[in-house]
């Protein structure tokens, strides 16, 4: 009898063991390149804040899928009205906050009024600029009334910055996120990492990790060793593209080239000599060879624009030849202007590598036909300081990343300093159509005009370079909002 | 100098050859390079060495062997600047507080002492992302951590010359402090003083270097062998020769000065005659 209890008992261990060793990981240390201000996406503009945040910890009441798709998050339904300017939001039931506070349309209330209040620290406030008024109906019913109608209401509820937080932790998000999302803040050391853990009380389909740990690895070659060692096993957007071949011989890992929404471009300053002639910006546009510019500075990842419009998008055009390379025309043009020689200017290169080697190459180009860029690289606080809102620049290269951001050539005192009433028009229609067909119409108008005008030339998209372990699964392939959607992210096997 | 002695010296002749012959690429690098470094070639990038391109092309198809060519100019130009910013200001000031001693003596090496509490490269560092990268602020931020250095070298040599009966001789016959600094002190402190700046010249390329790497040094399109190094970095598994050549042409640039210094240090010294 006994012998029999000893073999059991070691079959039994032996199968407890074996099932231990086997059961797949529950952990996830992913690499991020910048490390973001604070964690609160409704008072900042850092793409690196919904990196972390957006549908991990935060929650809206829509939100945005792996396609660039509307989904419904804490609102179940909606309905909108005849007219399209009233939507009736239908809330989820039995939702908590990671505080133990429970959600309710209350919370939609306080999140949207105070997103677009007057002491709001919100970056993206034209999101709400549509609104009108918000109504509780009863603690599951919201009705939104909009000024006019807005094709794009439903879509902008959906972004980072528009997400449900409680009046009870509204404060202190930045240091201490609470949200309602399948993830809860767990801790942030510093300079170094974040990490968040999965929220047992979840209203929805409970994340399959954890816990996920976000490390800040801002030097490319870093990367690619923390990669390669297995520090990190995923790198949603890997910054060392020439290494990237590498990755993609390795059967250990999956190398994933997916879209973004990241317009790379050569902003000009559109009111200081010589940029404020159109000629001297259309003369730069076509002295830039976009395809060595890609080859040279992105390793062949990224794809050529000619407007600023992202090419997965349906109502694309592709509008490259308009400004195709070609230096004599582009002497010509600069001759026509009054610069037959060239001019002296400066170009300011923010540190991403697309900016640094790019700027190489186009100062390059542009010494080709007479123009002479010192290249001034910055870091990202002086970018933001002298560029961005001081407009103390000539040129300068940056990515615009934001998803549906053609409006920024809309914008009064944007960094551009570009004026179109034209422009600002074709904007107007937009925001105020709903059908699909007119829609497409009026953004073809926009891609053009702006191809025309040249307030900015434009290089390439931005491409998603993915890298992860092979057995990871479940990770988005493009990036149609900032965010790196953790909640249907396993481990195979 | 004893030439016989000198040629004898093997250190000497290995240090100065080396340095004559990257003095010489660097001249050469005016008139003639085999490629223009302005004009990329995206379409050649990362070739290794051949014979169109004997050390290869880097990540813009842009000829390695002209990089570094050009690149050396950049080097010598900011070692030998900032090392003329050290000596000009510390000699004088480390020969003036030798000749006057007391009050002005303390003050002058306790600044001197403030100056050297910084690791140098750090300061360098400092003055760059405050005023700005490029090479005119890298050749200041050098040359200020030159002069403490020369001026102890002067003031540690100065005081023991003081000492010495022709100095005490010439004090005797009423010859000004000034004057006999001018006439007996600095004369036979130049061979220390040569010997110095030698090592100074080498450690100024390796400054240099170190703060292009970091991206505080000359910036594009001027070639400079630390951003070369730097830009390599990731490319390491592509195109090792990218990094090989620009070290390689630090490491024998500075082993030559170094090698030379020491070389000169025996040739010079007068407890060696």
């Amino acid at each position: 009898m006994k012998s029999w209890k000893l073999a059991i008992a070691g079959v039994a261990i032996s199968l407890v063991m074996s099932s231990a060793s086997y059961a797949a990981k529950t952990d996830l240390v992913l690499g991020i390149v910048l490390e973001p201000p604070h964690l609160d996406p409704t008072a900042g503009a850092a793409a690196a804040i919904d990196e972390i945040v957006y549908a991990n910890i935060f929650e809206g009441l829509t939100r945005i899928g792996a396609k660039g798709n509307v989904l419904p998050a804490l609102a179940e339904s909606w309905a909108q009205s005849e007219d399209g300017k009233l939507y009736t939001f239908k809330l989820r039931k039995d939702v908590k906050f990671h505080d133990g506070t429970s959600f309710d349309a209350g919370d939609v209330k306080f999140s949207l009024d105070r997103a677009r209040g007057d002491k709001s620290t919100n970056a993206q406030k034209g999101l709400f600029s549509a609104i009108d008024t918000v109504d509780v109906v009863d603690p599951l019913t919201v009705k939104v009334a909009l000024k006019q109608p807005s094709g794009d209401f439903l879509y902008n509820m959906g972004w980072g910055d528009a997400v449900i937080v409680a009046p009870e932790s509204a404060g202190t998000n930045k240091d201490k996120p609470v949200g309602t999302g399948p993830f809860e803040f767990d801790s942030w050391a510093k300079g170094s990492q974040i990490v968040i853990a999965k929220n047992a009380g979840y209203w929805g389909k409970p994340a399959l990790l954890d816990k996920a740990t976000f490390r800040v690895i801002p030097d490319p070659a870093a990367a690619t060793a923390a990669l390669l060692a297995g520090d990190v096993q995923a790198f949603p957007v890997f910054p060392s593209y020439e290494t990237i071949p590498q990755f993609q011989a390795d059967p250990r890992f999956k190398v994933v080239i997916g879209t973004t929404e990241g317009e790379t471009v050569l902003g000009m300053n559109n009111k200081k000599p010589p940029f404020d002639n159109q000629k001297v910006r259309q003369a730069i546009a076509h002295a830039i060879d976009r395809k060595s510019l890609i080859d040279g500075a992105m390793f062949g990842f990224g794809t050529p624009i000619g407007s600023f419009f992202p090419p997965h998008h349906p109502a694309y055009i592709d509008l490259t030849a308009e400004t195709a390379y070609d230096p004599e025309f582009a002497k010509k043009l600069l001759a026509e202007a009054g610069h037959p020689d060239g001019f002296k200017t400066t170009l300011k290169l923010p540190p991403p590598t697309y900016a640094r080697r790019g700027g190489e190459i186009i100062a390059a180009e542009l010494r080709e036909i007479g123009i002479e860029a010192e290249i001034i690289p910055v870091e990202w606080a002086q970018w933001l300081d002298q560029v961005f809102k001081n407009k103390d620049y000539d040129m300068t290269i940056v990515s615009h990343t934001e998803p549906n951001d053609l409006n920024i050539f809309s914008r009064d005192d944007y960094y551009f300093n570009y004026d179109s009433p034209a422009f600002k028009d074709l904007i107007k229609q937009i925001d105020a159509t709903s059908d699909g067909v007119e829609r497409t119409g009026l953004y073809q108008q926009a891609q053009k005009l702006l191809t025309k005008d040249v307030p900015a030339a434009f290089l390439f998209q931005l491409p998603k370079t993915g890298i992860w372990d092979a057995k990871i699964e479940g990770l988005w392939e493009n990036g149609p909002i900032q965010a790196n959607d953790l909640t249907a992210v396993k481990w195979l096997d | 100098m004893n030439i016989g002695k000198a040629l004898a010296n093997r250190s000497f002749c290995v240090g100065l050859i080396v340095t004559s012959l990257i003095a010489l690429v660097a001249l050469l690098s005016f008139v003639w390079a085999p490629y223009p470094v302005g004009a990329f070639d995206i379409a050649g990038k990362l070739k290794p060495p051949s014979a169109a391109h004997w050390l290869g092309t880097d990540h813009f198809g842009r000829d390695i062997l002209s990089m570094i060519m050009v690149g050396s100019r950049n080097s010598i130009a900011v070692a030998s600047v900032s090392v003329a910013i050290g000596a000009g200001i510390g000699v004088p000031l480390g020969l003036w507080g030798a000749a006057t001693g007391g009050f002005v003596d303390e003050v002058l090496m306790r600044l001197n002492d403030l100056v050297f509490a910084f690791p140098a490269l750090l300061s360098a560092v400092m003055i760059t992302t405050v005023f700005g990268p490029g090479a005119i602020n890298a050749i200041i931020a050098i040359g200020i951590f030159n002069i403490p250095v020369f001026a102890r070298v002067a003031r540690a040599a100065a005081l023991s010359l003081w000492s010495r009966e022709f100095v005490i001789a010439a004090g005797a016959i009423g010859k000004s402090p000034a004057l006999i600094t001018r006439d007996h002190i600095l004369p036979n402190l130049a061979s220390l003083l040569i010997v110095q700046a030698t090592i100074q010249f080498s450690l100024g390329i390796l400054a240099e270097a170190g703060l292009s790497y970091v991206g505080l040094g000359s910036q594009p399109p001027m070639p400079s062998w630390g951003r070369m190094l730097f830009e390599a970095q990731t490319m390491i598994g592509l195109a090792p020769h990218m990094a090989l050549f620009p070290g390689l042409a630090i490491v024998i640039t500075v082993l030559g000065l170094n090698l030379l210094g020491d070389g000169l240090h025996d040739v010079l010294d007068p407890r060696f005659q």
